[in-house]
């Protein structure tokens, strides 16, 4: 059964939307085409002086082998991310839909890090591994690792991908659980009654029904790395040592409110606008097929 | 041109209140924007209630704005909107940036003639003034906190590896024996930590030796500026430090003030960083601490001249229907603190050096270099020799981030990834691209 409300005049229905319309356009439309027209000036940070330069900006930043290296940086960041948060969570997902004792405390406790600050995330995972005072560093040493992330950019890697991840366990969680609920249960007899083991059964049944949800979350997980991580890691590296940490977004932040450098910073937002965009289309087209099928 | 920017937009709501705040009472009221947290903080809000009590026309309020980055750019954010602060404390490597600023401050000469409250540049210290001058003199703003980096060190862990305390180390060869003496009877987990990497190795160290960090007297002759600091003095300097590092003699804490810490909870035995790290020494200290001279390199240079200034400045900024009376109320502020009493406080309690002759001298009287032994280090060492090209201070634009390219090439330096040859020939490289950037829009 459809639902569809009926308008008698366009008041109401205008009323109604303009809140969203308004909000849409003062905070992301106007700020993104402000972000454009700043990628083609060069001005100094008081907006003084003001000189259209074209796509200067843009032929700098392509030819500057240090924003690649972050590029490729940021790639190898948000791979690493997704596979870890997803892994993960699937993995407590698929723990959590058997039956167990005590499942709703389980999966609710599950949920908690996401309501967990990104930046007080981070403080947390510093206490942890803080070469000085962190008892997972202590416990690293004892075992003769020279644990000393400010001074070591694979640590470094490391410790802000575990952060990030550990944020996105718990919606990729809720994502899995859900739709692993949403499998019917009848199919898995079925194979559980012709002979399927576990594995075989999770291969072949579970896992090609999840494939939606697995899709969507590759999207949602990836746009979190990329754009979402920048308080963990700023709280944690600051983007160091050297740049071994400086992803895309930390550039922007970067170059943008430290160095003042609004034309570069805004050619960069703008790069980074493209990407999302080509994402979501992306996601656009795969879903939209799937239900057209 | 001006155009209201989103930075500016959200600078606008957030200082929405201050109109209002000023459309009450009689009293001029005016803002001041500070970057100092916890107890210096206090101090200035000690310093403002002061200035309330002392004269009924003027209200000043002081509003912390977060680190020294952050409040540059809350000031330029809110300047764009049209609602700066009356009054901003910027820190010493954002003058370069605030000079290229133009009709968005009004320097104190400028200050001074306009309203006639007469600020005497006479009276300020010359290596504070000539930080924040113009090359003729004419002082552009207000000095205000002024520290220099000094030698910290565990006058504990010292006797505990057999070292005399009463004797730090003065040059890099003694600083070493004595790190290796820390080390071989392991007086303390870490012999030595930096804190401010870019400003203790490379800003002081090159003024100190007297060798330019960059070209155009530092760039205080024009914007057309290029780093030098590839060349041999101090390529050894930071081959020292790898060395250093190496032996384990040396650890790396962090950029900017990260490594603080490491002194002040008594892991490191000795610690470079700001002399006005001496209220949280002296607080959070469990031990014994010294105060003494940078080391220097005979090698380098045997007469080792003065060390620079860092710290903040206050400057005066500018807003559409801003009155002369807010400007006098801005200038008549910036006398009462210029006063002997008000320096002498703000010197003591804080660990900054005085700006003032007047406050120097008031503070000699009443004892306190006697009753505080080690308070006469920042002063000593800024007094000491005469002033060079070399030794006035840096007038470079975006120099947080020069500052912070250094630091990563240090880091990966560190890691020995590349030579300290290579980290500072590509630090200048990288520098001297910021560098032109900021000359292209600062003449645009």
């Amino acid at each position: 059964m459809e639902r569809r409300t009926i308008f008698a005049g366009w008041v109401l229905p205008v009323c109604l939307v303009a809140p969203q319309l308004l909000l849409t356009f003062f905070f992301f439309l106007w700020p993104a085409a402000q972000a454009m027209w700043f990628s083609l000036m060069r001005q100094d940070a008081f907006g003084i002086r003001t000189e259209f330069v074209g796509l200067e900006n843009f032929t700098d930043l392509f030819a500057d082998p240090l924003y690649l290296d972050s590029a490729v940086r940021t790639v190898v960041f948000c791979s690493a991310v997704a596979v870890l948060a997803m892994g993960t969570a699937l993995l407590l997902a698929v723990f959590a839909d058997r039956e167990i004792r005590g499942r709703t405390i389980y999966r609710t406790l599950l949920i908690w890090p996401y309501a967990v600050a990104p930046a007080i995330a981070a403080v947390l995972w510093v206490l942890l591994l803080n070469p000085q005072i962190g008892i997972v560093a202590h416990g690293l040493k004892a075992i003769g690792i020279i644990w000393d992330y400010r001074l070591n950019d694979t640590q470094a890697m490391l410790v802000v991908i575990l952060a990030s991840a550990w944020k996105q366990v718990s919606y990729n969680f809720i994502f899995f659980l859900a739709g692993l609920q949403s499998i019917p249960k009848t199919v898995i007899e079925a194979a559980r009654m012709d002979g399927a083991r576990g594995w075989r059964r999770f291969r072949t049944i579970t896992l090609p029904l999840l494939a939606p949800t697995v899709f969507f979350l590759i999207v949602v997980n990836v746009v979190y790395a990329a754009f979402d991580t920048f308080a963990t890691i700023q709280a944690i590296t600051h983007g160091g040592p050297g740049k071994a940490t400086e992803t895309l977004m930390l550039k922007v932040y970067r170059d943008g409110l430290i160095n003042l450098d609004l034309g570069s910073s805004s050619a960069q937002s703008v790069v980074l606008m493209v990407g999302v965009v080509v994402l979501t289309a992306l996601q656009f087209r795969f879903i939209g097929r799937r239900n057209a099928e | 041109m001006k155009r209201r920017s989103l930075l500016a937009a959200t600078a606008a709501t957030a200082i929405a209140p201050l109109g209002f705040a000023r459309a009450q009472g009689a009293k001029t009221k005016i803002v001041f924007w500070h970057a100092m947290a916890a107890f210096l903080g206090e101090e200035i809000g000690n310093i403002c209630k002061g200035f309330n009590a002392s004269q009924n026309e003027y209200e000043i309020e002081p509003i912390f704005k977060g680190t020294y980055p952050e409040t540059l750019t809350a000031a330029i954010a809110a300047w764009r909107a049209g609602q700066a602060p009356h009054l901003v404390q910027m820190f010493e490597v954002g003058t370069g940036s605030m000079l290229a600023a133009g009709p968005a401050v009004k320097q104190v000469w400028q200050l001074s003639q306009e309203t006639g409250v007469k600020l005497d540049p006479e009276s300020y210290i010359g290596g504070v003034r000539g930080y924040y001058s113009l090359s003729d003199g004419r002082m552009a703003s207000m000095p205000f906190n002024s520290s220099t980096a000094i030698m910290w060190y565990n006058k504990d862990a010292f006797e505990k590896a057999g070292l005399d305390p009463a004797k730090p180390p003065a040059t890099w060869a003694d600083v070493i024996t004595a790190c290796r003496a820390i080390k071989a009877k392991n007086a303390a987990p870490i012999p030595m930590t930096t804190a401010w990497p870019t400003w203790v190795h490379i800003e002081e160290f090159g003024a100190m030796h007297d060798l330019p960090v960059a070209t155009l007297s530092n760039g205080f002759d024009g914007l057309g500026a290029e780093l030098k600091i590839n060349t041999a003095p101090f390529v050894k300097h930071l081959n020292r430090l790898l060395d250093m590092s190496k032996e384990g003699l040396f650890k790396y804490g962090g950029r900017d003030s990260a490594a603080e810490p490491l002194f002040i909870s008594g892991e490191a035995a000795i610690g470079f960083t700001s002399s006005a790290a001496r209220a949280a020494i002296k607080r959070d200290g469990k031990f014994n601490s010294g105060a003494a001279l940078l080391p220097t390199d005979p090698e380098v240079n045997p007469n080792p001249i003065n060390s620079v200034i860092g710290g903040a400045s206050l400057w005066t900024m500018t807003a559409p229907n801003r009155s002369a009376a807010e400007y006098k109320a801005v200038a008549t502020f910036l006398k009462y603190i210029g006063q002997p009493e008000q320096d002498a406080h703000w010197h003591q309690v804080s660990g900054y050096v005085p700006v003032t002759f007047g406050g120097y001298e008031l503070s000699k009287k009443q004892g306190f270099y006697e009753k505080t032994p080690g308070t006469d280090v920042p002063i000593t060492q800024l007094a000491r020799g005469k002033l060079t090209a070399n030794s006035k201070g840096f007038r470079l634009g975006r120099m947080v981030e020069l500052r912070n390219i250094i630091q990563e090439e240090m880091e990966k330096a560190l890691q020995g990834q590349q030579t300290a040859q290579v980290a500072l020939d590509t630090a200048v490289t990288r520098g001297n691209r910021v560098l032109r950037e900021f000359e292209k829009s600062a003449k645009g």
